[in-house]
């Protein structure tokens, strides 16, 4: 497997006027891999994900993309203004023109044929969510970002589009940074996990976690091999407002 | 018709106050689209208030005025850019500030220079009589360049009116876009005053956009519809502030605001499903 790095992030933090949304984040996607981010609310999951993208310049640390890297991105809000006569065929188009075939490829793996002339905002959340990633693989991109893809997408399409995120990977040979605030469903597919916290808490990859009871217990429940556990422990204490005494880092352990 | 009574046509003042106003509402048009997309309205009237002030600096420095409008406004973009980014007060307390203090100073520059005799209603609210040859030729170069610079940026700047971090992050420099639509604002501000006069430009920008939304169902298709709907208000309105001796930017507006209201009937209706079908 080719493993052509897509982009790094080197100790990055960022800072707002008055306090760390996160720190001292290192992590890579390479080429043909999945990384998944998770950890609870305000915890820095998606401004991790903006200073890899570059929406956000890192205030510590670097973050590196490789040279004409072709991003597509699923944010984690979009709102579409009433004033904006927007349908979802248009859409399609609107940071790059994709070929017609691929677009195609897109509206057929994500369901959305029926829904090509409906503007936007007439949409319902777990329709705009698979237009938003029937958008951002038709423009085949070199790397895939999703910001917790599959909310407001009921039970059966979560484990449809959590398959389909793992064949996009298999199909465009594309690097893929998820992110999921559920902190124990993890697609088995992902070849690393990162926990944070306003830091790493910890980091490891899925099989080594498939082993355990707790996934046993959970992959038998849940019924879908796309679906892993991913348990972790802490030998930390988080504050009761959620930061995080950094000087404890070191001693993170990872499963 | 031979070349002659065409330049005879041209000469009459009417015929070059509808032609200014036709090259106006093209570019209005699109632009008043991503004006009204963007939630930029009072923005607009801000930087239509500061022409003013532009106008007297102009007089003052004699320069050409269309050139200190432009400047004026594109500094008080910059100036409103800056404070956004640091400001305690809200935007639209902000904006107000800059509006009202460009428009108070500009009046306050022109009355000091007494030497100078200014037709400040024809300023206010448009003059159809002071269209020249000459602005006939500034326009049609302003409508030229603004046309070329849209189709240029239109996929970035709309991707960045749709969502500024998905245009980032796909790589469209959505703050690029933003700073060439705010200097593209500016210039349709510096040609316009003539036409509509400094207090109703804003106008010319939203009330076609907002009509067009009524009947477009597509981005592309509301530019067009809205620029459609501006030339139709500007000969609408001249036609009317030449028969009725009118000021010619209230006419415009008005005629405007009849063909917005006419969109809200249900005949705008039949109008789109007609252009869903095309």
């Amino acid at each position: 497997m080719s493993q052509k790095e897509l982009i790094r992030l080197t100790k990055a933090g960022y800072q707002t006027t008055d306090r760390w949304l996160v720190r001292d984040v290192s992590l890579t996607v390479n080429q043909g891999e999945i990384v998944t981010l998770i950890g609870p609310n305000g915890s820095g999951k998606s401004t991790t994900a903006k200073m890899a993208l570059g929406i956000l310049k890192p205030t510590s640390g670097e973050a590196f993309r490789a040279r004409g890297l072709k991003v597509s991105y699923v944010p984690q809000k979009l709102m579409i203004d009433w004033t904006l006569p927007l349908d979802v065929d248009h859409f399609f188009r609107l940071t790059s023109k994709p070929s017609i075939q691929a677009q195609h490829r897109a509206i057929e793996a994500t369901g959305i044929g029926h829904l090509l002339n409906q503007e936007l905002r007439s949409l319902s959340g777990g329709e705009f969510q698979r237009v938003l990633i029937a958008r951002a693989i038709a423009r085949e991109p070199d790397l895939l970002v999703l910001d917790e893809p599959v909310q407001g997408v009921d039970f059966s399409g979560e484990n449809e589009l959590y398959q389909l995120i793992g064949t996009i990977r298999d199909d465009l040979h594309c690097g893929i940074l998820m992110i999921s605030h559920d902190l124990h469903v993890v697609m088995a597919k992902t070849d690393q996990v990162i926990c944070l916290n306003g830091h790493v808490c910890c980091s490891g990859t899925p099989v080594s976690v498939s082993q355990t009871d707790e996934f046993q217990a959970l992959f038998g429940l849940r019924g879908h091999a796309d679906i892993a556990l991913y348990q972790h422990h802490h030998d930390h204490q988080h504050t009761a407002d959620g930061s995080i005494a950094h000087e404890h880092h070191a001693g993170c352990s990872h499963d | 018709m031979n070349i002659m009574l065409d330049a005879a046509m041209i000469d009459d003042f009417f015929v070059r106050a509808v032609l200014a106003g036709i090259g106006l509402a093209l570019m209005a048009g699109p632009l008043g689209c991503f004006v009204i997309w963007k939630r930029m309205a009072y923005f607009g009237d801000t930087l239509a208030h500061g022409a003013l002030l532009g106008i007297a600096l102009g007089l003052l420095f004699e320069l050409h005025l269309e050139l200190s409008v432009f400047l004026v406004c594109t500094l008080i973009a910059v100036t409103l850019f800056l404070l956004q980014r640091r400001a305690s007060i809200s935007s639209d307390a902000l904006l107000g500030i800059l509006a009202h203090a460009s428009l108070a100073i500009g009046l306050v520059v022109l009355s000091l220079m007494t030497w100078i005799r200014v037709d400040l209603m024809g300023l206010l609210f448009g003059d159809i009589l002071a269209v020249s040859q000459r602005d006939l030729v500034v326009i049609s170069g302003t409508l030229v360049s603004v046309s070329a610079i849209l189709f240029v940026t239109w996929r970035s700047l709309f991707a960045a009116t749709v969502s500024r971090e998905l245009a980032e992050a796909e790589g469209l420099k959505p703050q690029r876009a933003e700073i060439i639509f705010m200097l593209l604002i500016a210039s349709v501000i510096a040609v316009a005053i003539k036409i509509v006069g400094v207090l109703l430009i804003t106008s010319l920008l939203i009330i076609p956009a907002a009509t067009a939304r009524r009947i477009s169902t597509s981005p592309g298709q509301m530019m067009v519809l809205s620029s459609i709907v501006g030339v139709f208000a500007v000969i609408l309105g001249l036609t009317g502030s030449l028969n009725l001796d009118t000021p010619s930017g209230p006419s415009i507006v008005v005629a405007s605001v009849t063909l917005f209201l006419f969109s809200m009937t249900p005949i705008a209706h039949r109008v789109q499903n007609v252009l869903k079908g095309a």
